[in-house]
């Protein structure tokens, strides 16, 4: 090198022990989170779940090119009850998709800090299952290939949207749901994208270093950067937390200004927001209690972080219950006729077995996280955390259909069973759900990287104050 | 320390060619994100100011040890999300209200709180989507290059190191004293990053300015595809993406079908056979014709089912101005809207002059074969059995009939005591 470059090093500052430590802790952070994008080969566990998510994925296909071709009637819908698993199932995953938004948004406001090691991966389960929920309406309208009309656009139709119905209401909030939770998760994710690109160019992996090099936008860790980007992140995660407060709330107006009874009630939207996150935390450690074992990250993904979200299922679930009970009342105190059929058939009518499923694993179940042995045993909480996926399942099975199978005229009763469509659909959204998230955990970051390092206590190792 | 983060001076700089370039800048690493700090302190209050520090982690405090003014993205923001707030509103407005009202179960076209839920979605989209690209825009990302990067210790930042770089373009710079003021601020390695000397790789490859205008041009097909379709004709059908419900198992009228000899889907009546109802046998009223020793001939009368009153004579008015007028005139002179209309835009269109006694054709034709004309067409005029009944068209004949001679009357055809205070107009010119 010639002589005019002052390139130095410091001579006799060899780094302090504090600092060594400090910068292997980050280090390790880094590489135990890469490791999952960088194994040259995937697991096999890996690969047998994809290989079954693949499959339900085309039998959902299938099932979606029947129902294309041949039109709705292949589903088990009838003229009485017009909203079926359809409606169900959108509600489901619209409702898991909250808890995503929950932990990303509202836990970063409320500085939860522990929220880090599951923000990523809680946000792209959002993502998923909006995807998901997004398809069920759109093939309920039986032309989906028109959906586009829902867009206000002008046409040569002289047609607009009808902006009060609430079904137009659902349209734009999925819809803004859907954008910002994309916009945030990868807004989130860049920084990390930029480890990655870092690494793989480290390595001479070219192709990768491209591919996230182009993902992360040229991001250099820059103070000024940093400085904006957090103003961003903090401002989005405001405006995440009335929205997702919003989408449940508007969903819950589909229901709730229809005259139905058992649907026509003001209880609705907090009722509804407070199953959606119930039912999210519950699918969020169903992905997250296998993945953190099969991927190593005990020690990012902590047993502490399980009891956390475990004391907000079971809050959650009594005010699921508590709605359950407010129904029952309301129903005997506003003396009305229908209200009062309306419930009664509902827990003791031909769909009584819902409704007890129903109450079982969302009001008993979630019981069972009072204690603390429980709250520490990772195998107990996943499988309660399938009874509750089963059971919010059904709490929306129960309101939607036996409201309709019983309403005002008995002559108009009927009773609902789904074809093997229905099914087939509601098992291709759930391989299509687990196709993209195991993606997501092979090759993107699926742990907030930046922000664990951000968290520990070494990120403030030397400063004097 | 590790090994890796190390270098030594000897043999540093060869792999990245840096010597030969202009100097772009200093990059001076620290151990831990409290000394990173303190140095971005001292730099600050040496007077810098086009330096930065890097680090995996937004590290806190730094905003403030750098002098960093607060962004403005908040702002902006605020202003996105209001934009969405009127946005929504107006577009409920002009879409409901306005452009096209529309009655849903008696309730107003206008009212706030229907419109409160796509006011409040639309006020958060675009706020999100002011942060999230005001964000990149503000940050003056995405970039494809920083010659940074050329540095080997910068790949670090994104995992555990903690970089301040000054570029040379700051005032104060100076390739002596400021690698020495990041030394004395406790730099655990201070290194000079230069341009690459060849200004070419400063510049985007070619490739890729090449795929991205090419991607551009073949994004712009289809909108090429849609405009042209605005503005062309077809004489063939359009595409069928989805059939919907624009063919169905059914035969239309005049569309050939195998099932029958003559091989068409029409079934006509049977020879030698009649339809109930549909006899008419009464060849003056059905057909205008008489019959005498001389044989058929056209009737100069009116069928005896019908009584010649004004009643009638009102009819045949009414119908006439409706499907007649529009060709022959109120006047009946030939000239009515469609001829005035075709001969405005140049060309030729010829109905008849029923009232003309200089070429009295019309006024000459017995009743029969009038009636004959208006069931059946004459020359490029059709008939109009299909949408006049026989007694209407019969009306019509005795409104032509009074037409003629009102047209061709004098003075001395209005009864005396109404002629007082009338002058004749002059005849109206074809």
């Amino acid at each position: 090198m010639s002589s005019a470059d002052a390139t130095m090093e410091s001579p006799g500052h060899p780094g302090h022990p504090e600092a060594g430590k400090a910068r292997e802790a980050f280090r390790a952070v880094t590489r135990d989170v890469a490791w999952v994008a960088e194994a040259p080969r995937p697991h096999k566990a890996w690969l047998a779940a994809l290989g079954v998510a693949l499959i339900m994925l085309a039998v959902g296909l299938y099932s979606i090119y029947v129902l294309v071709t041949t039109g709705v009637g292949v589903w088990g819908n009838s003229n009485t009850v017009d909203w079926a698993w359809d409606i169900t199932n959108f509600v489901w995953w619209i409702g898991i998709g909250h808890a995503g938004t929950l932990i990303s948004a509202v836990l970063y406001l409320t500085r939860q800090t522990w929220r880090v090691s599951i923000n990523r991966s809680a946000e792209a389960m959002t993502i998923f299952a909006v995807m998901c929920a997004g398809l069920f309406p759109l093939l309920h309208t039986g032309r989906p290939w028109l959906a586009w009309w829902m867009i206000p656009h002008p046409n040569d139709m002289q047609m607009w949207p009808q902006f009060r119905s609430p079904l137009m209401w659902d349209v734009f909030a999925v819809t803004t749901y859907m954008l910002t939770s994309i916009l945030f998760w990868y807004m989130g994710m860049v920084p990390d994208l930029a480890t990655f690109r870092d690494r793989c160019a480290a390595k001479g992996d070219k192709l990768r270093a491209i591919i996230y090099g182009s993902l992360s936008l040229g991001w250099r860790g820059s103070a000024r950067q940093w400085h904006r980007y957090e103003r961003a992140y903090l401002i989005l995660a405001g405006l995440a937390t009335p929205l997702v407060f919003s989408v449940h709330s508007v969903v819950s107006f589909d229901f709730a200004t229809s005259q139905l009874p058992g649907w026509h009630t003001t209880i609705f939207p907090p009722y509804f927001v407070a199953g959606a996150i119930f039912s999210g935390f519950a699918m969020v450690f169903t992905l997250l209690i296998p993945a953190r074992h099969l991927f190593n990250l005990k020690h990012i993904i902590k047993d502490e972080h399980l009891e956390a979200a475990c004391k907000i299922m079971l809050g959650t679930g009594m005010m699921v219950g508590l709605a359950y009970a407010t129904e029952f009342f309301i129903a005997w105190y506003s003396g009305n006729l229908f209200e009062n059929f309306a419930f009664i058939n509902r827990a003791f009518g031909p769909f009584w077995w819902a409704y007890f499923l129903m109450v079982g694993c969302n009001v008993l179940v979630p019981q069972a996280f009072w204690f603390k042995k429980i709250r520490r045993s990772p195998m107990i909480i996943f499988v309660l955390c399938i009874l509750v996926n089963v059971g919010m399942w059904f709490e929306r099975f129960v309101i939607i259909a036996t409201s309709l199978a019983r309403s005002f005229l008995p002559a108009q009763w009927s009773y609902y069973t789904p074809t093997r469509y229905d099914v087939g659909l509601f098992v291709g959204t759930l391989g299509l759900f687990f196709t993209l998230f195991l993606l997501f955990f092979r090759y993107a970051p699926v742990i907030a990287i930046s922000e664990v390092k951000g968290a520990m206590p070494e990120a403030h190792a030397g400063k004097k104050h | 320390m590790t090994d890796d983060h190390t270098h030594d001076p000897a043999d540093h700089g060869a792999g990245y060619g840096q010597e030969a370039g202009p100097l772009y800048g200093v990059l001076a690493e620290y151990d831990t994100p409290g000394e990173l700090l303190e140095a971005a302190r001292k730099v600050r209050d040496a007077g810098y100011t086009e330096f930065d520090c890097y680090s995996p982690f937004p590290v806190h405090g730094l905003d403030e040890a750098m002098g960093i003014k607060r962004t403005i993205l908040p702002i902006l923001i605020f202003v996105g999300g209001f934009t969405g707030t009127c946005g929504g509103l107006l577009l409920q407005w002009w879409c409901n209200a306005y452009n096209w009202p529309w009655n849903i179960s008696g309730k107003p076209a206008w009212s706030i709180p229907a419109n409160v839920p796509i006011a409040f979605e639309s006020t958060i989209l675009i706020a999100v989507f002011t942060s999230f690209f005001g964000m990149w825009i503000l940050n003056k990302l995405p970039q494809a290059w920083h010659p940074f990067f050329r540095n080997e210790r910068f790949n670090h930042v994104t995992d555990d190191a903690f970089l301040l770089g000054i570029e040379a373009r700051d005032q104060r710079f100076d390739a002596e004293v400021t690698p020495k003021l990041l030394e004395a601020a406790g730099a655990i390695g201070v290194e000079k990053v230069h341009l690459d000397p060849d200004p070419a790789s400063r510049h985007m490859p070619k490739w890729i300015t090449a795929f991205i205008v090419a991607s551009t041009a073949f994004a712009l097909i289809p909108f090429a595809i849609a405009a042209k379709a605005r503005t062309s004709h077809s004489t063939e059908p359009h595409l069928h993406i989805f059939p919907d419900m624009d063919f169905q198992p059914k035969y239309k009228s005049d569309q050939p079908m195998d099932l029958f000899g003559d091989g068409r889907s029409n079934r006509g009546e049977l020879v030698g056979t009649v339809a109930r109802g549909s006899l008419n046998a009464d060849d003056v009223f059905y057909r205008g014709l008489e019959h005498s020793e001389a044989g058929e001939q056209w009737t100069t009368g009116f069928p005896r089912q019908l009584e010649i009153n004004e009643q009638l004579v009102k009819r045949g008015k009414n119908r006439f101005e409706i499907y007649c007028a529009p060709c022959h005139g109120y006047d009946g002179r030939g000239m009515g809207a469609v001829p005035q209309r075709v001969a405005a835009t140049g060309g030729v269109w010829l109905a008849r002059n029923l009232v003309d006694v200089s070429n009295p054709v019309s006024i000459t034709m017995p009743n029969g074969q009038l009636f004959n004309t208006i069931s059946n067409g004459y020359n490029t005029m059709m008939g109009y059995a299909a949408q006049l009944s026989h007694a209407d068209r019969w009306a019509i004949v005795l409104y032509v009939r009074a037409l003629q001679r009102s047209q061709n009357a004098s003075l001395d055809d209005v009864p005396p005591d109404h002629r007082s205070g009338m002058q004749m107009p002059e005849a109206p010119t074809r």
